[in-house]
């Protein structure tokens, strides 16, 4: 996250009144709209109930009464995903609470700037398994960046100052802040701008210059690099500084599943995803790389494959804002720890002077990676039983909707087709859930998306399992006038768990089946769901009705739109690494891997 | 495996220690020994810990330790520059027969005797790891009845301290 967009307040002149005094609750309020939060996704109950009491007067602050606090935080997710701002969700104790916690964890794995308030029984009371009592500091502490526990109305302001300032900066993440019964009840003199105190919280944004210059000479000398761009990009706000640089060096780019959009898919040094289910070029230029630059990226498992196996030839320029990534999975020769923002700043005058000296050439390289390139692009067949080819579907809704548009998917096949088979132009355009394989993210990040943008067009590609989880949250976006638009890739199963059980498990398709789509009862009927919750239902079971529906879906926005698009089960998605092999073994199709060059 | 003495420079916040001993176990490092207390700096506590790690490990432990918010300053502590000590209460068996051989070995020791009854005494021992060890060996055959074990403290030598670059950065 830049550093200068950090809402904490500066020192200000000290007012000459005395400051006023407000209940905790009116304390959490107050500080929220100082730090200029402007939207809100939550559910009260028992333990919060006196800061529901205050909100229900705010007039900056507009509260959007979700239908599971699982989508609370998936929205306040989605918010933070698409716009950069700070994403917030509120709960009640207990299990409102532990309600939260798979959006918490969901976006510590993404680094999402995220602020959860819950309330906690009164302070008299914890420790006694009170009503609705649960240890939530204790029970997300590995899943947070920080936590606190409020338990004095005089110590909010700092707290949620201190909050903010932790989720928002250095590696953003999420931040717990649990507020007791009496906490909100008790009242205390309101300071604004309290004093921030956190000695051991000072993240290193500036690289150091002799790194810098290494990482430059490293760049010009090298023959066969690789840009790993990684979802820090995003998070940094860097893609201007990337195109720039990437330009400057004519360096092959890849873009991971959380860096989609960081860099133009439309542009020429662009290779794709890499990984599991990444590109041909993306995952091989990877492989036989002599230099990767890694920016914002985390060496995920995903991404290496088995590492040992990993770009064996590679040296690594490791970028990182958070110190703790760098060697954690593969050593680094030049670590850089600093914003990749200002990386890439100081890097461009850096690689200029190095270049000028060494004349770097990778045409050679650009041989290689145009010449797989043309043997492997990325595409898929037509399925044989009659059906729908779900990525043939997706790369529609791509095309008629646009670069402007957001795309909120869940986790499985139509994630990685999502990913594959729209094309990204923007940071802020793709939203997933990448590291925590979050199903049932879809629906209401895509809800926290347009919430965030509302003059965006908003999608969640979602599966007929994903959907399933959270799509209560319709009930939320037709209520507030939330018109996302649905699209159910209704492939009647578990779809990546079938895929492997097809490829691994003897065909053994043990507990996947869904019977949603063709040929079953469509248990549920996701059009009389999508009536039920006041959304435009339509199924499209043949490929002539594909495109008008998506344009229908296009112009509705009087309330949300279902599509129950009913696509083949026996897709897959390729290419594909399996798991626990070096990326060297991609398949490009069942039973065909590429052939590569090996040294 | 190797034994490597951090010494974390904390805010004295409530659920610190948790915070830290769940990154251990989280990560799948083991604690060998573990000492807490308050500093010359109100509000700034002191976790000394023992873990068994190798190098490259370590260092990734160091690093998580580093991110946690209330952590202000971890320092490897070796043992050449550093002071180490272990704190022990021992109580062991005696008779009349025995006494006096056991009060021998804990003046040879330089360690207390804090409690007397007729049939036990409870020595007090101050040390490095290798003397309280080296103690224990000597009282094991009159039957240790029970002990009582802090957490290894440690400080580094010479005039420098841990909390003086923290305290002059903030």
């Amino acid at each position: 996250m830049p550093t200068e967009a950090t809402p904490v307040p500066g020192p200000s002149a000290p007012s000459r009144s005395e400051p006023p005094v407000l209940t905790g609750s009116g304390a959490i309020l107050a500080s929220l709209e100082k730090l200029g939060v402007t939207d809100v996704f939550g559910l009260p109950g028992g333990a919060i109930m006196p800061f529901y009491d205050e909100l229900m007067a705010s007039t900056a602050i507009r509260h959007i009464l979700v239908r599971h606090e699982q989508g609370a935080g998936h929205a306040a997710e989605g918010y933070a995903a698409a716009s950069g701002r700070l994403g917030v969700c509120i709960a009640t104790s207990g299990p409102g609470a532990t309600n939260l916690v798979t959006a918490i964890a969901d976006a510590y794995m993404d680094s999402v700037p995220l602020l959860a308030i819950t309330g906690q029984v009164f302070s008299t009371s914890m420790g006694t398994d009170a009503f609705q009592e649960v240890d939530i500091t204790g029970i997300t502490m590995p899943i947070t960046k920080h936590s606190f526990l409020v338990t004095k109305p005089e110590d909010v302001p700092g707290v949620l100052a201190a909050a903010v300032h932790i989720a928002t900066t250095g590696r953003p993440g999420p931040v717990l802040v649990d507020v007791t019964k009496d906490a909100q009840q008790k009242s205390a003199p309101f300071i604004w701008p309290p004093k921030i105190d956190l000695p051991g919280y000072r993240p290193v944004t500036k690289a150091h210059g002799k790194q810098i210059n290494a990482a430059a000479q490293l760049i010009a000398e090298s023959r066969r690099p690789v840009l790993y761009v990684g979802g820090g990009v995003i998070r940094a706000g860097a893609h201007a500084e990337l195109l720039r640089f990437a330009e400057e060096t004519g360096a092959p780019v890849v873009t991971t599943l959380m860096a989609r959009g960081a860099f133009p898919d439309s542009h020429q040094q662009n290779l794709g995803m890499p990984g599991m289910h990444g590109t041909v070029p993306s995952v091989l230029a990877l492989q036989e790389s002599d230099l990767l630059i890694a920016l914002g990226a985390r060496f995920d498992d995903r991404v290496t494959g088995k590492v040992s196996e990993f770009a064996p030839h590679a040296k690594v320029i490791h970028v990182d804002i958070d110190p703790a990534e760098i060697g954690k999975i593969r050593a680094a020769d030049v670590p850089i720890v600093g914003d990749a923002r200002e990386v890439l700043l100081d890097l461009l005058p850096a690689y200029r002077d190095a270049a000028k000296a060494v004349k770097p050439d990778f045409s050679d390289w650009w041989k290689r990676i145009e010449s797989l390139r043309t043997q492997y692009p990325l595409g898929y067949t037509l399925p044989d039983d009659g059906l729908l080819s779900p990525q043939w579907v997706i790369q529609k809704i791509g095309e008629l909707s646009g670069p402007e548009a957001v795309y909120a998917a869940g986790v499985g096949q139509h994630q990685m087709w999502a990913a594959q088979f729209i094309k990204y132009e923007r940071p802020g355009s793709w939203l997933n859930s990448g590291g925590a394989g979050t199903m049932g993210y879809a629906v209401p990040a895509a809800m926290g998306a347009k919430v965030a943008q509302p003059d965006r067009l908003v999608w969640a590609i979602d599966g007929d399992g994903c959907f399933q989880m959270t799509n209560q949250e319709l009930a939320t976006c037709t209520i507030n006038e939330i018109p996302i638009k649905v699209a159910v890739i209704n492939n009647s199963s578990l779809g990546m768990v079938r895929q492997w059980q097809t490829l691994f498990y003897d065909g053994r398709h043990s507990f996947t089946d869904l019977n949603t789509g063709h040929d079953t009862a469509m248990i549920p009927d996701f059009i009389k769901m999508a009536d039920a919750y006041g959304a435009l239902g339509i199924r499209v079971t043949k490929p002539e009705e594909v495109e008008p529906a998506i344009r229908l879906a296009m112009e509705t926005n009087d309330r949300p739109v279902v599509i129950d698009f009913i696509v083949s089960r026996d897709a897959m998605v390729w290419p594909m690494v399996p798991q626990g092999v070096g990326n060297s073994q991609v398949q490009y199709a069942r039973d065909h891997a590429p052939e590569w060059e090996r040294e | 495996m190797s034994h490597h003495v951090l010494s974390l420079l904390v805010e004295d916040k409530p659920g610190l220690l948790t915070r830290v001993a769940g990154l251990f176990a989280r990560r799948g490092f083991n604690i060998i020994s573990l000492a807490v207390g308050t500093t010359e700096v109100p509000g700034l506590s002191r976790i000394t810990v023992v873990v068994d790690v190798e190098g490259l490990p370590l260092e990734q432990v160091t690093k998580q330790l580093n991110k946690l918010v209330n952590v202000l300053k971890i320092v490897e502590l070796d043992s050449a520059q550093s002071v180490q000590r272990e704190h022990m209460l021992i109580k062991v068996r005696v008779d009349s027969t025995t006494r006096s051989q056991i009060l021998e070995a804990a003046t040879l020791f330089r360690a207390r005797i804090v409690d007397v009854a007729t049939d036990a005494l409870v020595i007090e021992v101050t040390g490095d790891t290798a003397k309280v060890e080296a103690l224990l060996r000597v009282l094991e055959p009159y039957g240790i009845k029970e002990i009582a074990q802090s957490g290894l403290l440690a400080m580094g030598r010479g005039s420098k301290s841990i909390s003086e670059r923290v305290l002059k950065n903030s």
